[in-house]
């Protein structure tokens, strides 16, 4: 199975049902196999699309409505394509301690987005997420699945221009 | 001759740039002519010292830190390798006051080795826990643990023994472990500063677990916030396959046991274990009503055994040596050792594992050197999302679940998030309701529709309208969240909101209303 590299830029292929199809049957005999079918088609096209709703429903005889409620009940799954660049901001307790609240008004100012929004330059989508686990060393962030401590504009910046290159 | 240094790869370690120290150190080391080994372990867990960079000496290890790019020449020239002076040395990290004063059962080896190598792991002492339980066989593995005392460290403090025991007798061709490694609560990060740092123990840990209770398949179900962790646990599965600790005859005992890791996908609730069972069922992370218990009727209806990360960590130490040494630690019926997550407004943050029983201001102070924006100390909250914030006048509090529970707190996973006195208690108890609000699985009403009333309703407070009736029906929301919820997410959410309201008093006033947005 391909490692799963959350949010790192990948999903740079367009969307292809044959190609869905075959990942899709390379899951498809796991115990369980829902979830790792969406995260495998999500880092290969960078979403789930719509398509793939009846394909994982005929695959592991699941209704179409019990695959499009697991899609839509997780957070990390996603209907159209994200930016370039994926930007997860922590908001939860330790990061607002010092500070988080403000400086995530601060990004989101910047970059003209709104939670779970893309730039209009289609360069970054911007997600809240629930702690990511660097508490001591918060405000805390991933930047293309990379994390970024002691996070503030200048080193988001930094974080993005780094993952352009 | 090869100097060998040691660098965690540990994601905290990786967001404060020990990527670039690593390639600094090595383009240095190369200009140099240097023979240089660098071994990529996990972190101490001394988080205000990362990147913590330490060199193999004949005195042992000397650390230095927090280390930047920018650093590695200077570094070099003071005689990095031969452990020489400079600004940034620390010394042996041993001997840091920070860890000495820690008792490490379970974190032994974390940052210490390289977590990928199964050789390194067994060199410090790995599988021995494993080997005596094969010889104790499932009931004197069970016993063992039993007699340490250990109780669930994923929050609920169950006993784990129990647990074990009656997966062990529930009759089944087909039993499961599963570990639960959707570590969720803000300020907990000891899950996965173990997964990354030294996976093979908690591997080691479900393997003694499942030929106890005769179960030859296992998951870990780990959280997508955390990709490291993943990536760590992959490898060092396919390690202990290739050594012969995991697969179909597990260290020539004739017993299976195959692992498998299972990414989540961003949802707080698969962190409540029958969710986390739905959810490996490849369904929606819903809620199960208990009974059954997973015990008997879990993963795919058969018996399993749910723990956390941490509880199946602590057993390789256990089977090592014995149940009663574990228990000589800790205090009342709080046994053995807490991993101590200490994080938010605090100068020195960092895991600490210690036996249960420090106060929390011993933890604070003396660990943690008090807030890191150096202004006064003004709540502290435990356990979580769903954890209440303290005033200073409970800081004497021992970390204890029982005397947590008697200041109607809880210990949960033993993440310590502080405050200063710039903290609105106002805005945080909102935030408990709203976080509720975003992550309830919405089987149950209380949760559900609580929580987004509960958000309104501190709102109208925070505006100054009503305070006092508006405050009233919170109190009697969440008398009923706590009542009727089916799970801990709507059951607990109150306690972070209650816990403000009871010793902060003075942010519910309405003092809002002076806001432009409710002048108008």
């Amino acid at each position: 199975m391909p490692s799963h590299e959350l949010g790192r830029g990948a999903g740079r292929e367009p969307w292809d049902s044959g190609r869905a199809a075959g990942i899709i049957a390379e899951h498809a005999r796991r115990e369980g196999a829902t979830l790792p079918i969406l995260h495998a088609l999500q880092e290969t096209f960078g979403y789930v699309d719509g398509e793939a709703v009846p394909l994982i429903a005929d695959a592991l005889n699941l209704s179409r409505a019990e695959v499009h409620g697991c899609i839509t009940f997780y957070h990390d799954f996603r209907s159209e394509p994200a930016g370039r660049h994926t930007v997860k901001l922590c908001r939860a307790e330790a990061c607002q301690a010092v500070g988080a609240d403000a400086l995530h008004e601060d990004v989101l100012r910047r970059y003209d987005v709104a939670w779970h929004g893309t730039t209009r330059d289609g360069q970054v989508t911007v997600e809240p997420v629930f702690c990511l686990g660097l508490c001591a060393c918060a405000p805390a962030a991933l930047v293309d699945g990379e994390p970024v401590g002691r996070l503030d504009l200048d080193a988001l910046a930094d974080a993005l221009t780094e993952r352009a290159a | 001759m090869s100097i060998t240094f040691y660098l965690p790869k540990d994601a905290a370690s990786l967001a404060l740039g020990a990527d670039r120290v690593a390639r600094a150190l090595t383009r240095a080391a190369a200009a140099r002519g240097l023979d240089v080994t660098l071994v990529r372990t996990g972190s101490r867990g001394m988080l205000w010292l990362e990147p913590l960079l330490e060199v193999a000496t004949p005195e042992g290890r000397i650390a230095y830190g927090p280390v930047r790019p920018g650093d590695v020449e200077s570094l070099l020239d003071a005689g990095l390798a031969e452990g020489g002076a400079h600004a940034l040395r620390i010394g042996r990290p041993e001997e840091h006051p920070y860890l000495a004063r820690q008792q490490r059962l379970t974190f032994g080896r974390c940052g210490i080795i390289d977590p990928a190598s199964v050789e390194e792991y067994r060199a410090h002492g790995g599988y021995r826990g494993l080997e005596a339980a094969l010889a104790a066989g499932p009931a004197g593995t069970v016993e063992a643990v039993k007699a340490s005392g250990l109780r669930g460290r994923g929050g609920a403090g169950f006993p784990t023994g129990i647990k074990w025991n009656t997966v062990m007798l529930a009759e089944s061709p087909q039993k499961y472990v599963v570990c639960n490694a959707d570590e969720g609560d803000s300020g907990t990060f000891a899950d996965r500063m173990l997964m990354e740092g030294d996976p093979l123990t908690l591997i080691e840990g479900m393997t003694i677990a499942a030929v106890a209770v005769g179960a030859t398949r296992g998951y870990i179900y780990c959280r997508s916030e955390y990709p490291h962790a993943f990536a760590a646990l992959e490898t060092a599965i396919r390690a202990a396959e290739r050594a012969g600790f995991l697969g179909a005859n597990v260290l020539g005992s004739g017993k299976a046991f195959h692992l498998e890791v299972r990414l989540g996908a961003g949802a707080y609730i698969c962190g409540e274990e029958t969710s986390l069972l739905e959810s490996l069922e490849g369904k929606r992370g819903i809620v199960r009503a208990k009974p059954p218990i997973p015990a008997l009727k879990g993963l795919f209806g058969q018996p399993t055994l749910v723990n956390n990360v941490l509880s199946f960590a602590a057993i390789p130490w256990i089977l090592e040596h014995g149940g009663e040494a574990y228990a000589a630690y800790g205090m009342g019926r709080s046994l053995g050792t807490l991993p101590i997550q200490l994080a938010g407004n605090v100068a020195r943050g960092g895991l600490i594992e210690t036996a249960f029983g420090l106060t929390l201001r011993e933890v604070i102070e003396d660990f943690g050197g008090g807030t890191a924006s150096g202004r006064p100390l003004r709540a502290v909250q435990v356990g979580g999302p769903l954890g209440a914030y303290f005033p200073d006048t409970l800081l004497d509090t021992p970390l204890d679940y029982e005397a947590f529970a008697a200041k109607k707190g809880l210990l949960g996973h033993g993440g310590i998030v502080v405050f200063d006195d710039t903290v609105d208690l106002a805005r945080q108890a909102r935030f408990a309701f709203e976080f509720c609000a975003t992550e309830s699985c919405g089987k149950c009403t209380p949760c559900r529709i609580g929580a987004v009333r509960g958000m309104e309703t501190i709102d109208k407070v925070i505006a100054g309208e009503s305070p006092r009736e508006n405050l009233a029906l919170v109190t009697d929301l969440c008398e009923v969240m706590t009542d009727g919820s089916l799970c801990a997410m709507g059951g607990l959410t109150p306690v972070p909101v209650m816990s403000a309201l009871t010793h902060f008093p003075e942010d519910f006033s309405g003092r809002g209303a002076k806001l432009p947005l409710a002048a108008e």
